[in-house]
């Protein structure tokens, strides 16, 4: 069976979230670890994707600076997103030659993940066809964004268990008028560790693969 | 001419859009070097270059939607190789992937190697040219093509307008392997079957950093004339996925907190009389041997519960007590560690305590710990002691803020009351703490509580 090792990050500034991704990526297309899959929070951030238009910003520069909200264009698929506390964001890093050669089936199998363990808390995600991401009564509560090089997938899903939706009024999210919701706003008063979990158990059985973690805490001492 | 065609990037997939070109016309292009980037769905991929060459015109425009295959753009093979300064430096960029000769590789296996590398060399030539009888080759293609040393004129292609994928390689690869089942076997024989997709992915990396795994030279033995008279002065191994764990947490560790250690001596004598009482009795009731660790650790969680803030985390500016006293204790393996945690260690007795680090080790060193026994641990413990240290400077297990080393416990002369010299057990015990969070004061009176439980221990074990 496939392994995928997994890390609880905390968190993680959304720079320093890209320059591990990259490394990671690096040693992935090498061989030289298995695949991953990062958990984290980032701070309140908002990014842009390549093919993002500037325009889904409602918010000047200096306004997001107030408001503590760092800003960035980044490298990956989608439109704009708000990133912030109470929002699982996960990031794996596979290499779909060993799963399947397949970028759409892939947004797919995350889209599952996150359907199965909305699951666990009574909640029933749902696909909306032409709108990447997943669902709940036409409110958006999980977005997907991937890059793709050689293979090897970086980026991934942005979920809403606790987010202040608040902030998501600076921004069009995902470039689609169409509003957010999260696992809180929905009763469901997970804690960010247990729907972790949740994510976990899912993706080992979405991408079939054995899930080893979390590595990051364990093996610091002298 | 090379065509650089719109790949298929999944089944379903049938179209996809050139978000950006990372190359202008005129531009000089590695073979696998990112070319440009596509966009379906909400996935961004970047593509690399087929080919090594000059781009020499892009057909598809940035931001426009083709089906697959299409021609977006085209390299110029032969234009590039007439360059005389190019080819200097497609010489340095693209066989070096197949022969590391900058690795330090002892001079023994040269010979071997370079015969090795002379069929591939020529091989790559054959591919310049054949690529355009057959057209556009994959890159994964062209590396197995290389390392079977195959033309490509003679495997039928039965990909998109007859382009030869890896399936194809593969199969003329199983028939000529039953044609030659007699005869001696072609030297792709001696190369790995077809590979796996598991072993695919470790023997495709980038062009630029072969890991030497790939390439290793051959066993010593079939050169050992040679071996004997240079005996090679190092020897090159990667490291265990466990060792590069290991060493990026250290690193974080040290770059995340500000460690600081001190250092208090404890007279262990009160325990080791306990110890001695109960040793044999411990053992025969409960199978298992009575060590100092578990008093250490009883100290450690009652001195944890007097001093919450040992037991915090840092989350940006904010403090995180934990309100659970959950006990890593640091397991040596046979090359790395891992620290399995005691959950509630303040709850749990001196036999508890010494059962579950037993069990934990046991478990630790089988590899049989499930995930949530090495998670969630909120201070550590880690025993030198064992392997005969004094005392040494821990790192911290992140996100904690504290870990505690324990020394050796060994009979020493200590001057006490009335100015006597006295045999005391004596033990080193340090405690490196983050400063960002914890001031001197405060990590010395928690070792003094933990001193102090210690030394006038009156706990009963059994």
């Amino acid at each position: 069976m496939r392994v995928c090792e997994w890390r609880e990050l905390g968190r993680v500034r959304y720079g320093d979230a890209l320059r591990l991704q990259r490394e990671l990526v690096e040693k992935r297309k090498q061989g030289a670890i298995p695949d991953q899959l990062l958990l984290l929070e980032h701070p309140h951030v908002i990014t842009l994707g390549r093919n993002g238009r500037l325009q889904n910003l409602l918010a000047a520069p200096e306004v997001l600076e107030r408001a503590g909200i760092e800003f960035f264009h980044t490298d990956r698929g989608g439109d704009i997103t708000y990133h912030g506390p109470g929002q699982v964001v996960g990031y794996p890093i596979l290499d779909l030659r060993e799963w399947r050669r397949d970028v759409v089936a892939y947004v797919r199998a995350l889209e599952q993940v996150i359907i199965e363990a909305l699951a666990q808390f009574g909640l029933r995600g749902e696909r909306v066809e032409g709108r990447t991401g997943v669902w709940i009564d036409g409110r958006k509560i999980a977005a997907i964004g991937v890059h793709v090089s050689r293979w090897v997938t970086s980026h991934g899903f942005a979920f809403n268990v606790s987010t202040d939706l608040n902030y998501f009024r600076y921004i069009v999210p995902c470039g689609l008028a169409a509003p957010v919701t999260s696992m809180w706003e929905l009763g469901a008063r997970a804690e960010l560790r247990e729907v972790h979990a949740a994510l976990v158990a899912a993706f080992s059985r979405v991408f079939e693969c054995e899930m080893i973690g979390p590595v990051i805490p364990a093996e610091q001492v002298k | 001419m090379i065509d650089v065609v719109m790949p298929q990037m999944g089944e379903s997939i049938v179209e996809g859009t050139v978000t950006r070109w990372l190359k202008k016309p005129g531009d000089r292009v590695e073979r696998d070097e990112a070319l440009f980037e596509i966009s379906t769905d909400k996935v961004d991929t970047e593509i690399p270059s087929p080919a090594a060459g000059t781009l020499a015109e892009i057909l598809v425009p940035e931001g426009q939607t083709v089906p697959i295959n299409t021609v977006v753009a085209r390299i110029d093979e032969t234009g590039a190789a007439r360059a005389p300064s190019a080819a200097v430096e497609e010489a340095a960029a693209a066989p070096p992937a197949e022969q590391p000769a900058a690795p330090p590789t002892p001079a023994v296996p040269a010979a071997p190697e370079a015969a090795a590398a002379a069929p591939a060399a020529a091989a790559v030539e054959d591919l310049q040219a054949a690529a355009e009888a057959v057209g556009p080759l994959s890159p994964l293609v062209r590396k197995m093509l290389r390392e079977h040393n195959l033309d490509p004129r003679l495997i039928k292609g039965t990909g998109a307008g007859g382009r030869i994928t890896k399936q194809d390689v593969e199969a003329y690869l199983a028939a000529r392997a039953r044609e030659a089942a007699a005869p001696p076997p072609p030297p792709a024989a001696e190369a790995p079957p077809p590979p796996s997709t598991r072993a695919e992915a470790a023997a495709a990396p980038p062009a630029a950093a072969p890991p030497p795994a790939v390439a290793a030279p051959p066993p010593a033995a079939e050169v050992t004339p040679v071996a004997r008279a240079e005996a090679p002065k190092v020897r090159v191994e990667p490291m265990s996925i466990m060792r590069q764990r290991i060493a990026e947490h250290m690193v974080l560790s040290k770059r995340t907190s500000a460690h600081v250690t001190t250092i208090h001596r404890v007279d262990m004598t009160r325990v080791a009389r306990m110890r001695e009482r109960y040793k044999a009795e411990v053992q025969q009731r409960y199978g298992f041997s009575l060590t100092y660790l578990p008093f250490i650790t009883r100290a450690a969680a009652q001195a944890l519960r007097a001093y919450p803030l040992l037991n915090a985390s840092i989350d940006g500016t904010n403090i995180v007590y934990h309100n659970e006293i959950n006990i890593g204790i640091a397991v040596a393996l046979d090359n790395g560690l891992i620290v399995p945690v005691i959950r509630n260690a303040d709850e749990k007795s001196v036999i508890g305590l010494q059962r579950a680090i037993a069990d934990l080790a046991a478990r630790a060193r089988s590899r049989q710990l499930k995930p949530d026994e090495v998670h969630g641990g909120t201070f550590s413990i880690t025993n030198f002691g064992s392997y005969g240290s004094l005392t040494g400077t821990p790192i911290i297990n992140q996100p904690q803020v504290a870990i505690l080393g324990v020394g050796v416990v060994e009979k020493a002369p200590v001057v006490v009351d009335d100015d006597k010299i006295a045999i005391r057990s004596v033990c080193l015990l340090s405690l490196t703490f983050d400063h960002r969070l914890i001031d001197g004061a405060l990590a010395d009176q928690f070792m003094q509580k933990i001193k102090s439980v210690l030394e006038n221990w009156s706990e009963e074990v059994l």
